[in-house]
């Protein structure tokens, strides 16, 4: 998140530094900058800094719920190895995910920028639509349709093509679900990079002898790029966070780091210290992540 | 490394503020012991000791302005099932009588999925002194302990309702958690057991362990409170969960849960919402509370929805209404509690919610309404029903034990 929200601070930001009358101009910058830093600082830096000292505080010996502050380093070193299983299974779900997305997106993406004419608009409804509705109402109405007793349980097991008897409660359910939640994610930024790609680029690609797959690979797919790398991170980010597609979708053994922090959060008198260091160490491992991800496939813009 | 209290009350040192929380019922004996041991092994030790402990004396108690004459409102958080409602589950007719007789607007809402979670979610915000926005909370019994403890909600005027005074069990109305009920007042009582459907189960499950069948593989559900899903299985290895026991006899228990997980026995661990999977077909039998059942077969008009006390015993519960410590509407709340404590009212709601009543006088009103139900133990147990089937309250835990098997509860159960 804040990588994407550098690069938009920063093209505003450096326009103003070479003009001639420097004082006044870079002044209007600053005033400019102003209100995003104000949101940054007051709903980003000052709750980023209080979860820190949470992270850092002791239980209160006798009280449950209470705290007082410390500097407790115990709170990331049972972040670390007591959760270690946990968080390797959020990125590796969340890792899935993103690349089922990728595999359904990018080709209805495809379709929408080149191939739909005046369905186009429709399509992008349709891709929007479930925004209509919570994200958890539309977890739960899944929850329903793979239940044990649902059709589509029904029917697999009638086919005997369900190995296990249920969908629901497993790690299946949990990556299909984090698949569906965060499409939109995977498509939107796709097909706007695709969507202002110049016809003409990729139509010489064909006036130099190129077949169809060739174009494709070495025009449409890197103009595309942009797009890509963004519904990745987009996609990516929330789902290794996630924890209310594996609550209703998932198994009661195996659950991802989310679910471990509300668990802290939520079901344990004096949780509170572990959780935000446990979140804490997530979002560091998600910053390097991305940070090594951009750096590798990155390029001059995002999107 | 001094550290600083995040609470700014009258700091009290350990012994004096457990000796506070037992006059106002909060601990046990017992857990005083624990407490003051806990604190001077701390001190000694480390040398790093926390804090003076984060509770006040009753005078540094602040009651908010009380609004109730001139807003006429009042904001209830209770369970799910917990309330008479008409056939399309939208309005409740005893709080539609109560709306029409004081002219109180009542919010009904059914926030609370599991004790923890919902104190999680309310307690710091009380603690800063903030509103919750309700009015009415209903907590199980060693909550409202905490809760009373922490002086989170606001003392009760029992002079204000007749009806509690008059009506109230005897033996409810001294808990030792709130001795002569100042701060709570018992909303229904109810029993954990096995709940099931005989059509889908195909046979009469008796005991805990005919739940471990191989044709119930993946289709059982228990509860996240751990007094219930760890209270039945340890009666079921022979404790008596109301006296004496310790950490051993708990693990135990626990071992046995993880390993039933694990063998996939066990489905789902839940709060109130694991109805939900009874209802759907993911699960057809578990650890649940009584009046749930009864309400699910309502609900689905299915009569082969069950509930039974296994044989090695059940437990027992109160659920408790409370006023938090921030609500301006104390004196609504006053009104609604004591209305319901009206014989003729709470045989409504009980005819209903099928929990224990706490109502006396509400078994012959009963009378009127369903004769059958009048005679339900589930509704109206005796005290030889209660003992015949060992039914056993959890015992009181000690703040620290309260913790310690929170977290093993967490660990071993409910995460990983």
């Amino acid at each position: 998140m804040t990588a994407l929200a550098h690069a938009a601070v920063d093209p505003g930001a450096d326009p103003a530094a070479p003009a001639p009358r420097a004082t006044k101009r870079s002044w209007t910058a600053y005033v400019l900058l102003l209100p995003g830093a104000l949101w940054l600082g007051v709903f980003f830096l000052l709750p980023l800094v209080q979860l820190a000292s949470v992270s850092l505080q002791s239980r209160y010996p006798g009280f449950p719920g209470y705290y007082y502050r410390d500097v407790n380093l115990d709170n990331y070193a049972s972040a670390l190895t007591d959760y270690a299983p946990h968080f390797a299974r959020s990125f590796l779900y969340a890792g899935l995910a993103t690349l089922l997305a990728f595999v359904v997106a990018y080709p209805l993406a495809y379709a929408m920028a080149f191939k739909a004419g005046r369905w186009r608009n429709l399509m992008m409804i349709c891709v929007i639509a479930p925004f209509f509705t919570s994200f958890i109402l539309r977890t739960f109405a899944w929850s329903q349709i793979l239940a044990d007793e649902g059709w589509v349980a029904g029917t697999l097991n009638f086919l005997h093509l369900l190995p296990g008897g249920n969908i629901i409660n497993t790690p299946v359910a949990v990556i299909a679900g984090l698949t569906y939640n965060f499409l939109p994610f995977m498509v939107l930024p796709i097909y706007a990079s695709l969507e202002r790609a110049d016809p003409r680029v990729i139509e010489a690609g064909g006036d130099l002898y190129a077949n169809g797959f060739t174009t494709f690979r070495t025009v449409t797919l890197p103009m595309s790029m942009p797009g890509v790398l963004a519904g990745t991170l987009l996609t990516f980010i929330p789902a290794a966070g996630d924890f209310v597609n594996m609550e209703l979708l998932g198994p009661q053994r195996g659950k991802m780091v989310g679910n471990v922090i509300n668990d802290q959060f939520l079901a344990i008198p004096g949780g509170y210290p572990v959780a935000a260091a446990l979140s804490f160490t997530l979002m560091a491992a998600i910053l390097v992540m991305v940070f090594l991800y951009v750096r590798r496939f990155g390029t001059e813009e995002l999107v | 490394m001094t550290p600083i209290p995040r609470r700014r009350r009258q700091p009290m040192s350990p012994p004096a503020a457990a000796l506070a929380s037992v006059a106002t019922g909060g601990l046990s004996r017992r857990a005083l012991l624990g407490t003051g041991l806990a604190a001077g092994t701390g001190l000694a030790l480390t040398g790093c000791a926390p804090p003076a402990p984060p509770s006040g004396g009753p005078a540094s108690l602040k009651l908010p302005k009380d609004v109730s004459d001139s807003e006429k409102v009042l904001k209830w958080a209770n369970w799910t099932a917990y309330l008479d409602m008409n056939g399309k589950e939208t309005k409740s007719p005893t709080l539609e009588a109560f709306m029409e007789k004081t002219g109180i607007e009542v919010s009904y809402s059914e926030d609370i999925d599991d004790n923890d979670s919902y104190y999680a979610k309310v307690g710091p915000q009380l603690r800063a002194g903030q509103t919750i926005d309700r009015d009415i909370i209903t907590l199980t019994d060693w909550m409202a302990a905490r809760v009373i403890r922490d002086q989170l909600c606001q003392p009760l005027e029992l002079i204000q309702m007749p009806n509690v005074v008059s009506n109230l069990l005897q033996p409810l109305k001294d808990v030792s958690f709130d001795p002569g009920r100042q701060h709570s007042i018992t909303w229904q009582s109810g029993f954990a057991g096995i709940g099931y459907n005989r059509d889908k189960v195909g046979r009469e499950l008796k005991s805990l362990d005919d739940l471990w069948a191989d044709d119930l593989k993946g289709r059982i559900v228990v509860l996240s409170e751990f007094r219930d899903t760890a209270g039945l299985v340890m009666q079921s290895q022979g404790v008596d969960i109301d006296s004496d026991w310790g950490r051993a006899e708990f693990e135990s228990a626990l071992d046995f849960i993880e390993q039933k997980i694990e063998e996939g026995y066990i489905r789902k661990v839940k709060g109130n919402s694991y109805m939900e999977d009874l209802t759907s077909g993911n699960a057809v039998a578990g650890i649940t509370w009584s009046g749930d059942i009864f309400v699910l077969a309502f609900d689905t008009e299915d009569p082969s929805w069950t509930f039974t006390i296994p044989e090695s015993g059940g437990t027992l519960w109160s659920d408790n209404l409370m006023v938090p410590i921030t609500s301006t509407h104390r004196s609504n709340a006053q009104l609604l509690m004591d209305y319901y404590y009206d014989p003729a009212v709470a045989a409504q709601v009980a005819a209903w919610v099928n929990y224990v009543c706490p109502v006396d006088g509400a078994q012959a009103e009963m009378e009127k309404i369903d004769p059958d139900l009048a005679e339900s133990p589930f509704i109206f147990p005796t005290a030889e029903y209660i003992a015949d089937n060992n039914i056993q309250a959890f015992r009181v835990l000690s703040p620290d034990e309260d913790i310690e098997y929170a977290d093993l509860w967490s660990t071993k159960v409910m995460g990983n």
